[in-house]
């Protein structure tokens, strides 16, 4: 049996109340646009490079509580990592909300405030909500110009 | 079950006996997260009684053959219970021949086709086509393909804050170049009832033709396509608690005659030659291909369950059951009504204070609570209310009042996560 708590933790609930570095960013080195058909969840991302480095990164846009508190939560862990950093920790949240086994104590413990999310994989049709933030990134990363789309 | 349904209502029973007609849809009696499943997603698709389910097994464990061209017992007995079908529709519609009924995946399939076939060979560039703002994509976009094939211009009918058609502004957009009006039944999205029968005879004074989208409607209103005098009629039969992949086009007959076909294949021809085709008559000449015959013979047992229980009744119950849905739903704190109009069924469309729909959707499931949170396939009705979904509750004549009771306290329960 599912427990709501499960889903809507207090730092979900808290992040999509007043989500971090919210707000259009002035200047940035690279925008990428997210857009998820099934929510209607739209969020722009902004971000500052020093070479590798994300510098700075924030967001705006709307969605469901899900998709704001990923972006919020994403934003906040990422500041200040290499892109490969970065990479890295998108590969491991996204691994342990696509895949179908227990969760290694060690991999949660390394995600950090992320982890609040985790709730999500007992939700298929919300883990899309979850990672629109993370697939903009990846984007933004590349230097994509369409929006990406969960679809 | 069925006799208990129409000796319950015959016997003057001043009460609806909706405990004897959930007893006919097996799919309601199932827990979802441990809570008894509360159905209320019923405008995407509606639950199939065990007739249906019955008529496409039997179909399937008896007579599976294919029709209108085997001489075999099989084959007769699939093309008369296939038939049957038409005539129940034809019934059920009040069409004036079984000629008038052709037989389609769905709604969007049927719309597609008077498009295509009736759209494309009459409309010239300039010819105008009136749509409304609250349309479903469904009856959006083949218009617009219709309009870049043929240069034709699409005319749109606003509604206002209410949901309603601004029938001032259709009455301006009609004119000699008007060539179809093509406008839904009952909204999916706002639950409005429109003035068909006004729209048609405010078309005709123009000699434009009316499709009429009947996919929200048949469920829940008897239709009488004879008394509407719409020239095209459509519905899904999965919103009518048949089958999905089956529709029914509803056409005039010499409309229909005049067309071509839509496609082409088997069954709609009558000679074939190498050089030249000539085509069957109608309904055929509209069916190529082997159809969904198991999900049309369901769709015939969904028409006989809708019909014994009776429309009227059925209108009655859930009328009196989004009233009900209406007076709670205004003690839940920052609920905001999408679609007030005043002719309005069956839906109940929603934003609740600054809580996204999809979250909603969510713990309303965890309660055993089915909705639908999104744009229901209605963007420009999203766009006018400056929204980007709405969470919808629509009813079926198998909803009870204790139901809406437990919608009302998940709305409870998001705002005290939320709030």
């Amino acid at each position: 049996m599912f427990d709501l708590k499960d889903l809507y933790q207090e730092v979900i609930v808290d992040h999509n109340r007043s989500p971090r570095n919210f707000g259009k960013m002035e200047n940035p080195d690279r925008v990428a646009e997210g857009f998820n058909p099934l929510c209607g969840d739209r969020l722009n991302l902004y971000l500052k490079l020093d070479n590798d480095r994300i510098t700075d990164l924030s967001f705006d846009g709307s969605g469901c509580a899900i998709s704001v508190a990923s972006a919020s939560l994403m934003t906040d862990a990422l500041k200040g990592k290499t892109r490969d950093d970065a990479e890295k920790v998108f590969n491991e949240f996204h691994h342990l909300v696509t895949e179908n086994k227990p969760h290694d104590v060690e991999e949660v413990e390394r995600l950090g405030k992320l982890a609040a999310l985790l709730g999500v994989k007992e939700y298929p049709a919300r883990v899309k909500c979850a990672t629109l933030c993370w697939h903009t990134l990846h984007s933004a990363l590349e230097g994509e110009t369409t929006p990406v789309s969960t679809e | 079950m069925s006799m208990n349904i129409a000796q319950a209502l015959s016997a003057g029973r001043r009460t609806f006996p909706v405990d004897i007609i959930r007893a006919d849809f097996p799919i309601l009696q199932q827990e979802i997260h441990g809570k008894q499943l509360a159905y209320l997603d019923n405008a995407a698709t509606t639950q199939k009684p065990l007739s249906v389910i019955t008529a496409l097994d039997d179909y399937y464990r008896h007579y599976n053959s294919n029709i209108h061209r085997g001489v075999h017992s099989l084959s007769e007995k699939a093309t008369a219970a296939y038939e049957a079908s038409r005539n129940k529709t034809k019934d059920f519609i009040n069409a004036a021949s079984t000629k008038e009924i052709i037989f389609v995946r769905g709604t969007t399939e049927a719309i597609n086709l008077v498009a295509q076939s009736y759209g494309r060979s009459r409309l010239k560039p300039g010819d105008e086509i009136i749509i409304s703002e609250m349309e479903h994509h469904s009856n959006i976009v083949p218009w617009q393909l219709l309009c870049e094939q043929t240069s034709a211009v699409l005319r749109i009918i606003p509604i206002n804050d209410d949901g309603e058609l601004i029938m001032e502004e259709y009455g301006k957009l009609l004119n000699e170049k008007t060539k179809i009006v093509a406008i839904v039944h009952i909204s999916n999205a706002l639950g409005t009832i429109n003035p068909v029968k006004k729209i048609i005879d405010m078309a005709h004074a123009v000699n434009a033709i009316v499709l009429v989208d009947g996919a929200q409607a048949v469920a829940h209103t008897p239709v009488d396509v004879q008394a509407l005098e719409c020239d095209f009629y459509v519905f899904s039969g999965h919103k009518l608690f048949g089958p999905t992949g089956t529709g029914v086009l509803y056409g005039k007959q010499a409309l229909l005659e005049q067309m071509p076909p839509y496609q082409g294949g088997g069954d709609m021809i009558k000679i074939v030659t190498l050089k030249k085709t000539l085509f069957n008559d109608l309904p055929y000449k509209f069916e190529a291909g082997t159809p969904h015959i198991a999900g049309v013979i369901g769709l015939g047992a969904a028409i006989d369950h809708v019909t014994k229980t009776g429309l009227a009744n059925i209108s009655a119950w859930e009328t009196d059951l989004i009233q009900y849905a209406l007076a709670e739903s205004a003690k839940i704190n920052g609920l905001r009504l999408i679609g007030t109009a005043k002719e309005k069924t069956s839906i109940l469309s929603f934003t609740l204070g600054k809580i996204h729909p999809h979250d909603i959707g969510t713990i309303l499931d965890l309660e055993g609570i089915a909705i639908r949170a999104g744009h229901h396939c209605a963007m420009p009705v999203m766009e006018h209310f400056k929204i980007p979904a709405t969470a919808r509750a629509s009813f079926a004549f198998y909803n009870t009042h204790a139901e809406v009771d437990r919608l009302m306290q998940g709305l409870d329960k998001c705002l005290e996560i939320f709030g």
